[in-house]
């Protein structure tokens, strides 16, 4: 049983391939986090396959639901609201999550949160961090988004760059299959750089004209295709761990530089990270590093609430509970939802 | 009894409730707008309308296939997620078979209902007097006429309805070789009340079958069922049957994906750089 003044929320989460769910106490602290995860059956295809995923997240969604509630030692009646990912994500898999959560709520007369699946990304700096509190500038790094933003409030995102093309995520994707490491890119890339020199290859670091805080990767990434294509042509073997080395650190120089200028610039002390790639550990030290020599508070989520889960989606409904922004029935998925846009209330 | 019948296979939405061999309420709706958006709030409605307590159900019968595969699943995770907050049994019963019902009247004639599967073919299945004389599945149209012609030699009468009518008309009008007829238009669309009311007899014959009554099973809750078959089924094991397998697995078992990794990365960005790569070379 639970304390009246407590808000307990179960959040749901199917936006890509992993389905999850999770029982959080006031926004911050996790009673339960599970996560049943595709990813084993999506590599033979050598990525995710949404129609696979679609049905993956049918099969597995109320034996996840359960198990959370079972290991927070709780029922449907403890509960104050039910979050779920509204988008943006595969709509098809959106749809299972949506349909879902719309029903149990109706079901058990629980008030139903829609949430944008990136502010999610960004909330669970709030489990890893107890004392994080806005204003802090945040750099949201995913395999579908790059964005520079500041975070005013729980629930107010300014942005202040994005990429102007490739996500990071996806940059990284892209070079881990030219180079044959296959899929996800990230990790794969992240361990192979870890025994390659990060100056042995000069790829070059992209920068977008008169906007200093904004991304692009399309031309590093055919910097580093290029480099594969004559160095096969010559006959040249290639090293793999100094060139995944190379290329991790024109990223992260793009990354990092224009995530501490944007605090500084707006003096703000405190820089947090989130998304898939805030998992990656030469980014999360070229972070630390970086704050560390300008006297700033660096913060990222605890490598399991990097990756897709439903603890960071309960974490963001929290917030929209205590402003009272609650979805109806006719809640939609909303595949291509940008940040900021506000979904069902 | 009462059973709330769920349908979402193809462009209709609909719920209904049945209370023994009472049709209590049906909501359809059949105007394009997305399942997602309709189906949860018209069957908020339905019951509230109908003045039926959603706890005083006693399982969810859903048409579980063949169609949309995205329609299916809305109405899968619909009825799971009631299901699961109101711990009841959901019951799989045939799109098709369902459709067939709405027509269990004609007596002598073949009842034929077919679905637009796309890709040139129609998902099929036939009934006589009440009794299934061909199983669901997924083929081309030419496929079932052969079958029908084969099967009648000419005597006797054919009925077609659902959404494959439209789309094959033609096809059936120089192709089949006795006499046949259409649907009318209301008895072509896919209804809840047909699914709550073929449900409620397939979960009568699990209760008998299994020496359960309804109060049994409410008391025991699902977790407390070992008896669920693929009629009757524990709300977390329900899927649709979707027939078809996803298109990747069907290539990647036909050995068709010879660079996996760019297949699907083209199916997630809908091949748009790969087209304006070709428009530029032509």
């Amino acid at each position: 049983m639970k304390d009246d003044k407590e808000v307990i929320i179960l959040g749901i989460e199917s936006s890509c391939d992993e389905t999850a769910a999770s029982v959080v106490k006031d926004g911050r602290e996790v009673l339960s986090n599970i996560i049943s995860s595709q990813i084993d059956i999506h590599t033979v295809y050598g990525g995710v396959v949404p129609e696979i995923a679609s049905r993956l997240h049918c099969e597995n969604i109320n034996g996840v639901i359960k198990l959370a509630l079972r290991e927070a030692g709780l029922g449907f009646d403890d509960l104050d609201a039910i979050a779920v990912t509204a988008g943006p994500g595969l709509v098809g898999a959106l749809l299972i999550g949506v349909s879902e959560a719309k029903a149990l709520a109706y079901a058990v007369n629980k008030p139903l949160i829609a949430v944008h699946h990136i502010e999610g990304h960004v909330a669970a700096n709030y489990i890893s961090h107890r004392e994080l509190e806005p204003p802090y500038v945040c750099l949201i790094v995913s395999g579908g988004h790059t964005h520079l933003c500041i975070v005013k409030d729980y629930s107010d995102y300014e942005i202040i760059g994005r990429s102007m093309d490739d996500a990071a995520g996806e940059a990284y994707d892209k070079v881990a299959r030219a180079v044959g490491l296959g899929y996800p890119g990230g990790p794969k890339i992240d361990m192979a750089a870890k025994e390659g020199d990060p100056h042995a290859i000069a790829f070059p670091i992209g920068e977008v004209r008169d906007r200093p805080y904004d991304f692009t990767f399309s031309g590093l990434k055919s910097a580093v295709l290029n480099h594969i294509n004559k160095a096969r042509m010559k006959g040249e073997e290639i090293n793999v761990p100094d060139l995944a080395a190379s290329f991790q650190e024109a990223v992260i120089r793009q990354l990092v530089d224009r995530t501490v200028a944007c605090a500084e610039a707006h003096g703000i002390r405190q820089v947090a990270m989130a998304g898939g790639v805030s998992a990656n550990t030469a980014l999360r030290a070229a972070l630390s590093e970086a704050c560390e020599e300008r006297g700033m508070k660096c913060y990222y989520p605890e490598p399991i609430y990097c990756t897709d889960n439903a603890a960071m989606i309960a974490a963001a409904g929290y917030h929209q509970f205590k402003e009272g922004r609650f979805a109806d029935l006719s809640l939609n998925a909303s595949p291509d939802l940008k940040l900021g846009m506000r979904i069902g209330g | 009894m009462k059973i709330l019948g769920i349908e979402s296979s193809a462009h209709v939405a609909s719920a209904a409730v049945i209370e023994d061999e009472v049709l209590r309420a049906e909501f359809t709706i059949n105007n394009g707008m997305t399942h997602s958006e309709t189906l949860m709030p018209m069957l908020a409605d339905m019951l509230r309308l109908s003045g039926t307590d959603k706890e005083s159900l006693d399982a969810i019968a859903v048409s579980a296939g063949p169609g949309s595969f995205t329609g299916l699943r809305i109405g899968a995770a619909t009825a799971k997620g009631l299901a699961l907050g109101l711990d009841l049994p959901i019951i799989s019963v045939s799109t098709l078979e369902s459709l067939a019902f709405n027509l269990c009247n004609a007596e002598g004639a073949v009842v034929c209902p077919i679905m637009d599967a796309r890709r040139g073919q129609v998902y099929r299945a036939a009934f006589q007097n009440g009794i299934r004389v061909l199983q669901d599945g997924a083929g081309s149209m030419d496929e079932l006429i052969d079958w029908l012609n084969e099967r009648l030699s000419g005597n006797g009468e054919v009925i077609f309805l659902g959404d494959g009518v439209p789309v094959y008309r033609k096809l059936i009008s120089e192709r089949l070789e006795g006499s046949y007829v259409f649907a009318t238009a209301e008895n072509c669309l896919q209804r809840a009340a047909s699914t709550a009311q073929l449900g409620m007899w397939a979960y009568r014959r699990w209760l008998i079958e299994n020496e359960l009554t309804p109060e049994k099973v409410r008391s025991a809750g699902t977790e407390g069922i070992d008896c669920f078959d693929e009629h009757v089924m524990s709300p977390d094991d329900f899927v649709p049957v979707y027939i078809r397998k996803p298109q990747a697995q069907r290539e990647l078992e036909a050995g068709l994906l010879e660079d996996p990794g760019m297949h699907s990365l083209k199916k997630l960005r809908g091949e748009k750089r790969d087209r304006r790569h070709d428009a530029g070379k032509t």
